[in-house]
């Protein structure tokens, strides 16, 4: 069976559609892995020890493991616990988690790099130490890693991929629909990489520039 | 916790704990003889080269791996490559990885002080010389570590041929999951087997590491 792309204009509209899924999925998780770095930073550095301690050992694993393992346990199991979630919001949760553990481990290293002194002297002009981390340390931190966390965003881009395994509709789900029909595995994969490819190259122009700017403005 | 069931299935989990083990070995071996090439091409003096070596870094790194791993499981029998599952696996994964094992080599390479290769050439060593006999030994002590790194992430990433069913852990997890709805239980066995894994590589790399530094 030979090569034929011109087949490839009539099932656009699919691969569209899977695309603008891709980009949604990759926006919403990344912004979860943001927020949730944080928060995940926070918590392995300054909560009692006893939720310190079993929280690093879950996030030692989650690194430890593949994302597709985790992606079956998160869609799966919230179903076994009773938690009946659709695919496209285990999959975001799924990824959005992920992520936020590797995120949590750069954020947790520019916190303990930024300067003692900026909390101390948060603390004396009277910032609870709370507001203190929250006002005067994290910002300073997250402008730090906004760089290696852009290579984490760009990363869970082609990770969200995997979701099309646990049955979510984006891009490589919307091929692999099209190439059920058409059975023309070669065009429409060729296609959907050509896509990811594209949305990388528009994230990687992205980062610089906000690398730009940051670099500007210290 | 159903620790009958685990204690049940747990063989199988170990079997293929085995063949992600394979998978990754042929895989890190071929990453690393891609990767090789790639900064031969990237340093080559052709421009030509120079460029389908940074053309293979971008393209590879750029997409999914898991739509290189179907476009050549799928894709390839349309262009005449037939190839089972499990060598579309570590010839997908392979070629993947030594996209990112190109960076970690070339960066390796380019951060050896330029005066050293001025003074190799300098003293009569060709180009070739200088790379081999004063540049490589310097920068393979600096790539073992980010190398070690590229390793962790290309275990994980065997996970992937799960979806063009090779019967690896992750496969198998997700065969027991769908059969037993023991999601959790499957996950923990799956989980320590990648975790041992993933230790004696990275304690194998810190070892390693250590032994070759000069200090």
């Amino acid at each position: 069976m030979g090569l034929d792309f011109s087949i490839i204009p009539k099932h656009l509209d699919i691969i569209l559609l899977g695309c603008a899924w891709t980009i949604g999925i990759t926006v919403v998780a990344a912004i979860i892995s943001f927020f949730g770095g944080i928060v995940f930073a926070v918590i392995a550095l300054y909560a009692p020890w006893i939720i310190r301690q079993p929280f690093r050992l879950v996030a030692w694993v989650f690194m430890g493991t593949p994302l597709l393992l985790q992606l079956f346990l998160i869609y799966f199991g919230l179903v076994q616990i009773g938690i009946d979630l659709p695919a496209f919001v285990a999959g975001v949760i799924g990824l959005g988690l992920h992520f936020a553990v590797y995120n949590s481990e750069l954020i947790q290293t520019a916190i303990l790099s930024v300067d003692k002194g900026q909390m101390e002297a948060a603390r004396t002009v009277g910032l609870s130490r709370g507001q203190a981390l929250r006002k005067v340390v994290i910002p300073q931190a997250v402008r730090a890693v906004i760089p290696p966390i852009g290579n984490n965003m760009i990363a869970l881009l082609k990770d969200s991929a995997l979701v099309s395994v646990i049955g979510v509709s984006e891009l490589t789900l919307s091929a692999q629909r099209v190439i059920g029909k058409t059975y023309r595995p070669f065009e429409f994969y060729i296609l959907a990489a050509a896509f990811y490819y594209v949305i990388n190259l528009c994230m990687e122009w992205v980062q610089r520039k906000i690398e730009r700017r940051i670099s500007h403005s210290r | 916790m159903d620790i009958d069931l685990m204690l049940k299935v747990y063989p199988f989990f170990l079997e293929a704990a085995g063949l992600t083990i394979l998978l990754s070995i042929l895989t890190a071996i071929l990453g690393l003889f891609c990767g090789i090439l790639g900064v031969a091409a990237r340093l080559s003096r052709f421009a030509f080269i120079r460029f389908l070596g940074a053309a293979y870094v971008s393209v590879f790194r750029g997409t999914p791996a898991l739509i290189q791993l179907f476009i050549l499981y799928f894709g390839g029998p349309q262009i005449g490559i037939q190839l089972d599952a499990f060598e579309a696996g570590v010839i997908g994964l392979g070629v993947n990885a030594g996209a990112y094992m190109t960076e970690t080599i070339r960066g390796a390479i380019i951060s050896i002080d330029k005066g050293q290769r001025e003074a190799a050439r300098t003293l009569g060593l060709s180009n070739w010389q200088a790379m081999y006999k004063i540049i490589l030994p310097q920068a393979a002590r600096l790539m073992v570590r980010p190398l070690g790194v590229n390793l962790n992430m290309l275990i994980k990433a065997t996970a992937l041929v799960a979806a063009i069913s090779v019967i690896e852990l992750t496969y198998t997890a997700q065969r027991y999951i769908g059969s037993t709805y023991k999601p959790f239980e499957m996950f923990l066995l799956a989980g320590v087997l990648y975790m041992i894994i993933i230790y004696v590589v990275g304690r194998g790399v810190t070892w390693l590491d250590r032994k070759v530094q000069i200090t």
